[in-house]
């Protein structure tokens, strides 16, 4: 994981293109949602509602379902299919109380040993001041710790957009599979393009600079596998892309189910600690330099025992008085 | 590592004052340094660098580095205005860190802890590979000498020139976590100036105990794009430290110079359980019938019922029949 994909260098006309044409495609309205994808894929999805604390999110469903006779517990981000649905749901961005029912179903089947399958279709968390005030990082930040904990097998599913943590909120699983046409990123082009860029046109230079084509995101080991999806894309075919979805899930699950707790979880955990790229350089660890307090000059002058040196770490690591506020994060 | 000399100070006048962002008064450089970097006059809290949070919070001398010389890589080949790598060069020039944490283990009044530590000065504190590799190497070393873990937080967020890569930061920070959890090994957050994105929702928010400072700028998405998102007014400290307190999602804001003093008594109150021998993950079994707790009246000494705990006087003529416990009361009993 040292190597870089490409040298450093502003994508090409040909990469933003191509990039830019995924993202469109992870987001045609025609595509297929969790619901139809779930219609098709399982028998007897029964829709759970609430996060028992505050209220329903249409933007997150889920419930049980049984597939080849299994139960399993599906849950995903939830788009509309037009501007009533989508309004109702959202446009899949969930506010707290989403992530806190999705955790709500998860300790459910965990309970019951059944395994979890979840769709990621979203461009993000919402970020309105209701969702801040109802803890919308804490909400993600639960989900995912108890996510890397649960004791059954969790397979992910990159559907559409797979916005940044409101994605990963559902995403930590043993295998993450993505449709050939599905993105997945730390944050949306077009917040990249306004705070990376200073713009709000680069969106489609962010797109291609950020890697977030499955093809790509295979390569970083964010993904385990791409799933193809039929002719011009899962929107031509619903049925088509939901057996190719339902055979990937079947393969992941099968791998899975003979695994004991123990191993899942290892399993689990040393996937999350595998992904980064970083090199471990050998020097040596810092070392601050000793201030000499007037105390202590004192006392070696009056030659008094036992007077520490205090290193200073201030020294090496001081504040600097130009705090760079434009470096931000996502 | 850029040269420095250990004890010059920067001399140019234009260093020598700095502007107060909360008040406006003009403060001297070298006061703040002294004063923890609280506004004289105001109590603004200046943001501060790493190296003066490890002089502050930690015991004289007790700080030992630990995988100082982990550096990022660039992965995705990212370009914005300029090469990512040139991007990380020039910030390390300008700060003498590597990146955005540093970790290691110390102690605070005595007590050992793991504790890793952002300075926001590098790429706003964001967190990429390298911060999210440090932070769960400090969790699992935690977990491995039974001491808690500490991390005080100032950070945008998720680090964009590492694309997902850095966004999985956020399950590997976490991950360690619920280890902490099985292990009885506790985990304090404290979140400063500012905390917000993808560190806030990770670890950071999942403390055992979650402490921030005064004012400190916490929140999920940026203030600007929650006012964007509804086009309206926002609430009054919206995404404020007291915001978070108010909210149920901190459980105190401590002012800077209680906070050394704040965490060794946390530090006190919730120990490390001693480890058992690995059988500690299996529940104990009341050895004895449920109802073990029988003689509890006795030992209350006097007529108490065992069962609901409420005092029954027979024959109270006065209608006072039944009142609750209270055992100062029954002290004298003995």
């Amino acid at each position: 994981m040292t190597e870089s994909m490409v040298g450093a260098a502003p994508p090409s006309e040909e990469a933003i293109e191509l990039a830019w044409r995924r993202v469109q495609l992870a987001r045609h309205p025609q595509r297929p949602r969790t619901t139809d994808l779930v219609a098709l894929i399982f028998e007897g999805h029964f829709e759970l509602h609430g996060d028992r604390a505050f209220g329903d999110d249409p933007a997150i469903v889920g419930g049980p379902a049984l597939l080849e006779g299994r139960p399993v517990m599906v849950i995903g981000h939830q788009k509309g299919t037009d501007t009533e649905s989508n309004i109702r749901r959202n446009f899949g961005s969930p506010h707290p109380e989403g992530f806190r029912k999705a955790q709500r179903l998860m300790r459910l089947a965990d309970k019951l040993g059944m395994p979890i399958v979840t769709f990621l279709d979203t461009a993000g968390a919402f970020p309105g001041p209701a969702a801040e005030e109802r803890g919308q990082a804490e909400a993600i930040a639960s989900s995912i710790k108890l996510m890397t904990g649960l004791q059954v097998p969790v397979v992910v599913i990159v559907l559409g957009e797979g916005g940044s943590g409101g994605a990963l909120a559902i995403g930590v699983g043993d295998v993450v599979l993505a449709l050939e046409n599905s993105v997945y990123s730390v944050i949306s082009p077009e917040g990249a393009s306004s705070i990376l860029w200073r713009s709000r046109d680069e969106a489609r230079t962010a797109a291609a600079a950020m890697r977030m084509t499955a093809q790509e995101q295979l390569e970083l080991g964010v993904v385990d596998a791409v799933i193809d999806e039929p002719g011009e894309g899962a929107h031509t075919d619903h049925a088509a892309t939901a057996r190719a979805v339902r055979t990937a899930i079947l393969t992941a699950l099968g791998d899975l189910t003979g695994l004991d707790t123990a191993e899942l979880l290892a399993r689990r955990y040393a996937r999350l600690r595998g992904l980064g790229a970083y090199t471990e350089t050998g020097s040596p660890p810092s070392r601050p330099p000793e201030m000499p307090s007037l105390r202590h000059r004192i006392g070696r002058i009056l030659r008094l025992p036992g007077v520490p040196r205090r290193p200073r770490w201030s020294e090496i690591w001081p504040s600097a008085d130009d705090d760079d506020e434009s470096e931000r994060g996502a | 590592m850029p040269i420095k000399f250990p004890f010059s100070r920067r001399a140019a006048p234009s260093d020598a004052w700095t502007k107060c962002p909360s008040c406006e008064a003009q403060v001297f450089s070298r006061q703040l340094e002294r004063n923890l970097r609280l506004c004289p006059s105001c109590g603004h809290h200046f943001r501060m660098s790493v190296g003066e949070r490890i002089d502050m919070l930690l015991d004289p001398g007790s700080f030992e580095e630990r995988d100082g010389g982990l550096e990022a890589v660039d992965r995705l080949g990212f370009h914005d205005d300029r090469p990512y790598p040139d991007r990380l060069e020039a910030t390390r020039i300008k700060t003498g860190l590597r990146d955005a944490v540093v970790w290691g283990v110390g102690e605070i009044e005595g007590r050992r802890v793991a504790i890793g530590i952002f300075d926001f000065r590098f790429m706003g504190g964001s967190m990429g590979s390298v911060v999210g590799e440090k932070l769960a190497r400090c969790f699992e070393t935690a977990l491995a000498e039974r001491i808690p873990a500490i991390v005080v937080s100032a950070s945008g967020g998720a680090r964009m020139q590492e694309g997902t890569l850095s966004l999985m930061q956020l399950a590997k920070t976490t991950a360690p976590l619920v280890r902490l959890d099985q292990a009885g090994v506790p985990f304090f957050a404290v979140l400063t100036d500012p905390t917000t994105g993808g560190v806030l929702a990770s670890f950071a928010s999942v403390g055992d105990v979650v402490l921030a400072e005064p004012k400190a700028l916490i929140g999920f998405a940026g203030a600007r794009v929650a006012s964007d998102t509804v086009g309206e007014e926002l609430p009054e400290g919206f995404q404020t430290a007291e915001f978070l307190l108010d909210h149920g999602f901190v459980d105190a804001v401590v002012s800077r110079p209680e906070l050394r003093a704040t965490l060794g008594r946390l530090l006190r109150l919730l120990p490390v359980p001693a480890a058992d021998d690995g059988s500690a993950f299996e529940p104990e079994r009341p050895k004895g019938p449920i109802g073990a707790l029988s003689g509890l009246a006795e030992r209350l000494g006097g007529a108490v019922s065992d069962t609901i705990g409420i005092d029954v006087e027979p024959g109270g003529a006065n209608g006072e029949t039944a009142r609750p416990v209270r055992v100062a009361d029954r002290d004298d009993d003995r």
